[in-house]
């Protein structure tokens, strides 16, 4: 099968690998140069591809004018716990889904499917009175306890496939030798599929990174808000400061990016063979 | 999602297609398996099926933030104010045009990479990370890249073009009522090839060398092969990817929120963003009608579709 193709086809699929990999990468790279260019020369036409010198004063003007701190620190306290949670309950779940036939099965998949189609924004008014009346409103436990239940029926279907992948041998020989099924599950499965484990609680860390129409309805105390919240309100002043602007995109892209790469393989095969398994 | 695509699990061998076997269990097993299943179904239960039901009343009831005192039935009154707005026209055709505008050409482009990515060579790997990268971005921080990108003064795309001489001076993209929709699906096209590209190749990975060997064997040329052999053989996993992309493109207005927030008037607001704007007025009584007809013409949508890929099948 390799090499039979003639060089002119060969030629025009790496040239086209090539033109996307520039159109993709082409926002990536123009927003970075944006966030290094000084003040003044961001707002300059004819445009400039590459700086006549870098500066870092966005970065310092970001963290002065805003409590960017805060945001990437909140972000990152709710994305990491909210993965955490999230993960085991559904590692948990997704084994019963994965091992075991019983009534109602087909209704709880159903169940964790739907949610996946429904428009979530006919849920925002109700969660935020029930927010109010629990004293949920701004605060981040709050935001974790939603983002939990958001991100748990698409682990359960990810980590379901991945388990399928894991014959039910292993822990049945070493309930054999006396272990319980929680230990089973622990020392036995859990350590087979790191990968698969590894990549769903990425795949959740980055959408709660990512979340916006949630934080914006339940946040708003600047020192509680998180990035895309903030970022929201940096959109909607009139005038919109380009060089913070684009320093909080960078920083906002650069650890869910290095995440995604890291785990992109696993993910993949997550999201194609889990999800389609349904 | 009965679904189930075999080209594509394939790849999991003899466990991934076994039944789970084990029906009859103790009543302590049971306990423990309930126990297991428990926290998800408690959380989902709680903070999604909860508000979403709250929700689902209140689109048949006047629910406005402005007076929360009185929250009366309405019955289909929501549904009856929202279809005589002048707006519901120029909405569903916004987003008809933003699902077919983006998903063509995300599917075709997809296509091609991934025939592009489908034989192995050195750095496919990396290259695949690389390309990857946009899925880690939220599609409102897309949209926020593109706004500057598409910036009628210091805009990188006007300044390309007017270098190129495709352009004699700066268009106002995202001002310009004629052109808004066009910049978002711009974005949006951008921003689904790599699912399409990923998706695709997993399945054409899973088309069996034999087939096409066979086929060269017969004397059939590449572009016969890859239109009556191979695109044929993945024909469901590429007809169910468009399904859900469909749904889920329908359902996505975090690029447009990002770039336009619906304008100029109105010329980008598709059913979602439309939703958005009554949740930020706290007309959630209007939102929540609205996203009921979103179901009502998705659910119709994939009823139609569902049901002519069955009688082709048939046939």
């Amino acid at each position: 099968m390799i090499n039979r193709d003639p060089l002119s086809l060969k030629i025009f699929r790496v040239a086209g690998l090539i033109v996307w990999m520039l159109i993709t990468l082409f926002p990536l790279y123009w927003i970075l140069l944006t966030s290094l260019k000084p003040a003044s020369q961001i707002a300059e036409y004819p445009v400039r591809y590459w700086p006549r010198e870098f500066s870092l004063e966005n970065y310092a003007s970001l963290f002065q004018k805003s409590q960017f701190g805060s945001y990437l620190l909140n972000s990152f306290v709710v994305a990491a716990t909210t993965g955490l949670v999230a993960t085991v309950i559904a590692l948990l779940g997704g084994y019963v889904m994965s091992r075991y036939e019983f009534k109602g099965k087909g209704v709880v998949m159903l169940a964790f499917l739907v949610t996946q189609m429904i428009p979530a924004f006919i849920a925002l008014g109700p969660l935020y009175q029930m927010f109010t009346n629990l004293g949920l409103v701004d605060s981040r436990f709050g935001l974790v306890l939603v983002y939990v239940a958001m991100t748990i029926p698409f682990s359960v279907i990810m980590l379901r496939g991945f388990l399928a992948n894991v014959p039910d041998s292993l822990e049945e020989a070493a309930m054999v030798d006396g272990a319980t099924r929680f230990r089973a599950l622990w020392n036995i499965i859990v350590p087979v599929m790191t990968p698969g484990i590894v990549a769903t609680f990425i795949f959740n860390f980055v959408n709660c990174w990512n979340e916006l129409f949630l934080s914006v309805t339940l946040i708003n105390t600047e020192d509680r808000k998180t990035i895309p919240t903030a970022l929201n309100g940096f959109i909607s002043s009139f005038n919109i400061e380009w060089g913070p602007m684009s320093a909080a995109a960078v920083l906002t892209i650069i650890p869910t990016m290095v995440l995604f790469a890291f785990a992109s393989r696993w993910i993949v095969a997550g999201l194609t063979s889990g999800a389609t398994k349904g | 999602m009965d679904v189930s695509t075999p080209e594509v699990t394939s790849g999991t061998g003899v466990n991934g297609a076994r039944p789970a076997r084990r029906r009859n269990f103790g009543r302590r097993t049971a306990l423990t398996l309930l126990a297991y299943l428990a926290p998800a179904f408690v959380f989902v239960a709680v903070f999604t099926y909860y508000p979403l039901l709250m929700g689902g009343q209140m689109a048949f009831r006047r629910w406005s933030m402005l007076d929360l005192t009185s929250t009366p039935w309405v019955g289909f009154g929501n549904f009856a104010t929202l279809m005589a707005d002048e707006l519901f026209g120029k909405v569903m055709i916004n987003s008809t045009i933003w699902v077919i505008g983006s998903l063509v050409p995300q599917f075709l482009i997809g296509l091609l990479i991934a025939l592009g990515l489908r034989r192995n060579f050195k750095l496919r790997g990396v290259y695949q990370a690389v390309v990857f990268y946009p899925w880690a971005v939220s599609g409102f921080l897309i949209g926020i890249l593109f706004r500057w990108m598409f910036n009628s003064e210091f805009g990188v795309i006007n300044d390309m073009l007017m270098r190129l001489h495709l352009s004699s001076e700066p268009i106002s993209w995202l001002a310009d009522p004629n052109l808004a929709l066009f910049a978002v699906i711009v974005a949006n096209i951008w921003y689904g090839v790599t699912f399409f590209a990923i998706m695709i190749l997993a399945a054409l990975q899973s088309v069996p060398d034999e087939l096409l060997e066979a086929a060269a064997l017969d004397g059939a040329g590449r572009w016969n092969t890859l239109v009556r052999v191979t695109l044929p053989t993945i024909r469901t996993t590429l007809l169910m990817t468009i399904l859900l992309r469909v749904i889920w493109i329908f359902n996505f207005p975090d690029i447009i929120y990002g770039m336009t927030g619906g304008g100029p008037g109105n010329m980008t607001q598709i059913a979602t963003t439309w939703m958005i704007r009554y949740t930020q007025q706290g007309e959630y009584g209007l939102a929540s009608a609205l996203g009921f007809i979103v179901m009502a013409v998705l659910v119709v949508f994939t009823g139609a579709y569902l049901a002519i890929l069955t009688r082709e099948n048939r046939s």
